[in-house]
């Protein structure tokens, strides 16, 4: 298990002519949890979307299972869950067609799988609600029950515990944690006090520092 | 946690093709669409509005409409079809589902393709199925009807494919409207030439088989090229979010 899922060399970002980061290298290992840190607009976003491969004004380079990401798309695609800031849910359609619409182009899944996930997320009842009726942290939730039925070694978390309550904040950590101690790589970005033992920190805002 | 979500590094399924990602991708449009029906009937009301208030407003002589109809009706669908572009990625994008889209591990100019005919099956098609009766409105007849209705049914999904390119450039830009159409009309001109052409042939007896042949021509095209255009020119937007 220490073949690094994801490598990151001499990473180098710009954005509205201001640089975000440079030389910053790192490995994502099997096994780990790490959180991208630093004050708001220092670039933890931008990193997470680079990462996610959702922008491209980057150098340096990328590599996935310790080869170039750009050449095996689809295997980086299917292994890794990005989670945004915009959580990904149509707020017309209800909790289980928009989890299956996430879904959908990954991997077959019972509805039973699904519904259980929602179940987990303290959504049972809501299942075929539309989800504009939703309150803002139920529709977060609708996201998060995402990552129950996800199968992908690597998660990039953007801020997921927006809007969540302070349950819901403990049971977030618990699955990060669960999740790295069977064998998956978490990234997060957070504002929330995140300390979680064994965890990685990426430094931002200091010109790329990265420590263990 | 069932063992087959256990996190390890798994081989592209084949279990999901590109196929049903399509038809996920179709499917999911069509139902939001349809819980949101108001926004259906835009440019369809709009449509039936330009084509009601032309004889109003210019003339409503038999001779006028006959020969201005079809170009009226033309004229009327690109318009709607344009109206309705801006809405093709815009909720998606505002709600994150865009970024999914583009994360799934399937080709992108396929979804896109999918999402494209969406938008057709939900605004162009419409369009054609309520242009024989308008037609009669302005004097048309029968085989101009049939004519106008072919042309639209081979034309509005060539505006659709075309629009998409231009509706996923400027979905970044907070005030698109007025840029989408700047880029987008002059793409257009062509379908609309050789659409109002083909019925005006047809009016005057003249063979129209060569007219629809380029109409196809310019539907394989736009079918077969835009979707990789659209493709790239969503990766620019959301790279640029």
């Amino acid at each position: 298990m220490s073949e690094p899922l994801l490598q990151a060399i001499d990473l180098e970002c710009e954005r509205d002519e201001r640089l975000l980061f440079q030389n910053l290298s790192f490995s994502i290992l099997p096994g780990t949890l790490t959180r991208v840190e630093g004050p708001n607009g220092t670039g933890k976003t931008t990193l997470l979307r680079i990462l996610a491969g959702l922008n491209d004004a980057w150098s340096g380079q990328l590599l996935w299972c310790g080869q170039p990401r750009m050449a095996q798309r689809e295997s980086f695609l299917r292994n890794t869950l990005y989670l945004g800031h915009r959580p990904g849910i149509k707020p017309l359609l209800t909790p289980m067609e928009n989890l299956r619409a996430l879904m959908a182009g990954r991997r077959e899944i019972a509805d039973g799988a699904l519904a259980r996930a929602l179940e987990g997320t303290g959504l049972s009842g809501f299942e075929h609600v539309p989800c504009r009726n939703l309150s803002a942290g139920q529709q977060r939730r609708v996201a998060l029950a995402r990552l129950l039925v996800a199968d992908e070694p690597l998660w990039l978390l953007d801020e997921v515990f927006t809007a969540i309550d302070a349950d819901g904040v403990r049971a977030i950590e618990a699955l990060l944690q669960q999740r790295a101690e069977e064998g998956g790589a978490v990234l997060v970005t957070t504002h929330h006090d995140l300390d979680l033992p064994g965890m990685q920190r990426i430094t931002l805002g200091t010109g790329g520092q990265y420590e263990r | 946690m069932n063992a087959d979500a256990r996190p390890s590094v798994k081989p592209v399924s084949s279990a999901v093709g590109p196929l049903g990602a399509m038809g996920a991708v179709f499917a999911r449009d069509v139902r939001v669409a349809f819980r949101q029906r108001q926004d259906l009937l835009n440019p369809l009301l709009f449509f039936i509005m330009v084509v009601t208030l032309f004889p109003l407003g210019v003339s409503p002589e038999v001779a006028f409409l006959k020969q201005s109809g079809a170009g009226i009706l033309w004229v009327a669908a690109l318009l709607s079809v344009l109206l309705s572009l801006d809405h093709l990625f815009r909720h998606d994008f505002d709600d994150g589902t865009l970024e999914q889209l583009v994360l799934q591990p399937q080709p992108l100019f396929l979804l896109i393709l999918a999402k494209t005919a969406a938008h057709w099956v939900l605004t162009g098609l419409p369009l054609v199925l309520l242009a024989p009766v308008l037609g009669v409105m302005v004097h048309l007849d029968g085989n101009s009807i049939a004519i106008l209705c072919l042309t639209l049914l081979i034309g509005t999904p060539v505006l659709s494919m075309i629009g998409a390119i231009g509706a996923a450039l400027t979905l970044g830009l907070r005030s698109a409207g007025v840029l989408l159409s700047l880029l987008i009309i002059p793409l257009y001109i062509p379908v609309l030439i050789f659409g109002t052409g083909t019925v005006a042939a047809a009016a005057e007896g003249a063979p129209v088989a060569g007219y629809l042949a380029l109409m196809g021509a310019f539907l394989v095209l736009a079918v077969t090229l835009a979707p990789f255009a659209s493709a790239a020119a969503l990766r620019i937007s959301l790279s640029n979010s």
